[in-house]
């Protein structure tokens, strides 16, 4: 893979580090890594964090140490699309165990596990902040709240009609 | 009906909008400050004011500003925490989805009283569309001359940027925040040094929660002592609590802190009760680190006062009988809920949230749900449950950070006040895992809840 921002993404890195004071560039490295990852297939390699160090002048090994870090980087490709469901205490009170399971049931995946077609992930997390709209699950950039089974079906058949429109 | 300062306009229609903000009465706080008041004096109405921190510990924002050191020459910072994380916690976001220009408006007078010319606000990476949000409202804000250079004409210059993380309880942990605002692992550091001397790049550096910093708004506006005669002793003002688990009504509530938890629970105004006629077991009601507590002992205090939503009455016997207003995160379990298993859930939280640094908190918090699960599971002994407590007690302040002590409250509050519940999964293990133990002693002392 080409792991090469485009012009426009290199203006938005050099609006993050001109966020911080001259010398503070590094403080951009969060920022840029989330960019990096919508960018480059959902993950991040160990390529494209050697490219975030460059375009940062740090050294890897400091884009290494914080991307393993973060729950929210991922270190290994995952399919297409990410379902990642909260299943802390009150999304548990509320019957998030009983989400992972119909996903299972649905496309035969458990936690930590992507379709053979690659089109999904599973992956649980903890707390999510949607505790009173629980259960929930988060799918790219946004939550899906309040849960049913129903809710379940609709959102992977979206999810696969965008593959066909694609 | 209770006063509301800071949610009494979030559902005006199209609120988020600056025209909109503005037309309610949004900025006047700024006008006020910046024409009329020095930074100190803003400061002395904060003093007055009594607000203490909305993030969880409870500590006076006008002292804590105060500390605040001011060498000649070096920037200072507000960065806002907006790293919303506790388990139960649901507020910042609320807050920040529906009324920005509140947040943004309570930042420029804060930015103004602290000195601030750069100011940030780190919010949890998940709340991806909130950063949209917000930054949204900024650019709004500098386009009508709110931010950007002497605004107002005053000679003051502000601005805000918005940093996203990327998925850390820690990094609500101050100094773990401003080591990932430098681009760093959320390893907390240690102190002192303090933020207030040495902060962000090395700076000093006021960090406080979203709640707290939207709270100028009405302080600036109404005067610190008319905000501080809202509420009853030193819980001043109104508190966001965000409201989940077996309730009717789950979602984010305004108080003025001179409601007792039973009408909070039960009242149609608020949380409405328990759904499916079900019976009131639980609750932890400050996020998912302060002391559960079972239902006789949360609408009653030991003494047998009736226990309000204040910081004083929520804390009312020590974590011997208390818990802790916290965040405000209110998580209800009713009869049907297990609570080993709930436990075991905020230990695998812990555990996974651990930053490392500290061998206690990384070593305890694992051993502590894996316990937790053999228990909940049927292979517990009841040596376990002794373990269990031993372990908590050898991480609560033994860390670097809060974090340990967060991990160990929730799993001794639950032997202290459940520990049947936890011999009763050891002595019927077969039986443990058909059903839950129900209410069993706790229902014995419950009132009546008003309807």
């Amino acid at each position: 893979m080409n792991s090469q921002f485009s012009e426009a993404q290199l203006q938005e890195v050099k609006r993050l580090t001109s966020r911080y004071p001259e010398g503070r560039q590094k403080s951009a490295l969060i920022p840029v890594l989330h960019l990096a990852q919508n960018t480059f297939g959902g993950w991040l390699s160990k390529e494209v964090m050697d490219y975030v160090a460059g375009l940062l002048s740090i050294k890897p090994i400091e884009v290494y140490e914080v991307a393993s870090f973060y729950t929210m980087f991922n270190l290994q490709p995952v399919g297409k699309h990410l379902l990642e469901v909260c299943q802390t205490g009150p999304c548990m009170l509320n019957g998030s165990e009983s989400i992972i399971d119909y996903i299972y049931e649905k496309l035969g995946i458990r936690p930590g596990e992507t379709t053979a077609d690659g089109l999904f992930t599973l992956k649980t997390v903890e707390c999510l902040g949607a505790c009173g709209y629980a259960p929930m699950l988060q799918l790219g950039e946004h939550y899906r709240e309040h849960l049913t089974k129903e809710k379940i079906d609709a959102l992977i058949e979206s999810c696969k009609s965008n593959r066909a429109n694609a | 009906m209770g006063r509301k300062l800071l949610l009494e306009k979030a559902h005006v229609e199209n609120i988020r909008s600056y025209d909109v903000y503005r037309k309610e009465g949004g900025y006047r706080s700024v006008e006020k400050a910046l024409k009329t008041l020095s930074p100190d004096q803003v400061t002395e109405e904060v003093k007055k004011s009594g607000l203490r921190g909305r993030g969880g510990a409870g500590f006076p924002t006008g002292m804590k500003w105060s500390f605040l050191a001011k060498p000649e020459g070096v920037p200072r910072y507000l960065v806002v925490n907006a790293d919303e994380s506790e388990p139960g916690t649901f507020k910042d976001r609320y807050l920040m989805e529906f009324i920005p220009h509140l947040l943004i408006e309570g930042m420029i007078v804060s930015s103004y009283a602290l000195g601030s010319n750069n100011s940030y606000i780190y919010i949890r990476g998940e709340y991806a569309w909130i950063t949209h949000i917000l930054e949204q409202a900024i650019e709004e804000a500098r386009q009508n001359g709110w931010l950007g250079k002497n605004i107002l004409g005053t000679g003051f210059d502000c601005d805000i940027f918005v940093q996203r993380g990327a998925g850390a309880y820690i990094c609500g942990e101050e100094t773990a925040l401003l080591e990932s605002l430098e681009g760093k692992r959320g390893n907390p550091r240690i102190k002192p040094p303090f933020p207030a001397v040495k902060g962000l790049w090395g700076c000093p550096t006021v960090v406080n929660n979203v709640e707290t910093i939207a709270a100028l708004v009405p302080i600036i506006n109404e005067g610190g002592e008319e905000y501080a005669k809202i509420g009853i002793g030193k819980s001043t003002g109104t508190k966001l609590i965000s409201a989940c688990g077996n309730i009717n009504k789950p979602g984010v509530y305004e108080i003025d802190m001179t409601i007792s938890v039973e009408e909070f629970i039960y009242s149609d105004e608020y949380c409405g009760g328990i759904p499916k006629g079900r019976k009131l077991k639980a609750c932890i009601p400050g996020g998912s680190s302060v002391p559960i507590l079972p239902a006789n002992l949360l609408l009653k205090t030991a003494k047998g006062e009736t226990r309000m939503m204040t910081y004083e009455s929520l804390a009312d016997g020590g974590f011997a009988t208390g818990s802790m207003m916290g965040s405000g995160g209110f998580i209800v379990m009713d009869d049907s809920q297990c609570v080993v298993r709930h436990t075991y859930t905020l230990a695998r939280f812990y555990r996974h949230e651990s930053c490392g640094q500290c061998s206690p908190c990384r070593e305890g918090t694992g051993w502590m749900e894996k316990i937790l699960w053999n228990i909940e599971t049927g292979k517990g002994k009841m040596s376990d449950i002794d373990l269990l407590w031993d372990i908590q007690r050898k991480i609560e302040g033994n860390t670097i950070c809060p974090l340990g002590d967060a991990a160990a409250w929730p799993v001794a509050a639950a032997i202290r006040h459940f520990r049947d519940e936890f011999e009763w999964h050891v002595t019927n293990p077969q039986e443990a895992q058909q059903r839950n133990y129900g209410l069993a002693h706790y229902a014995d002392a419950l009132a009546v809840p008003v309807a």
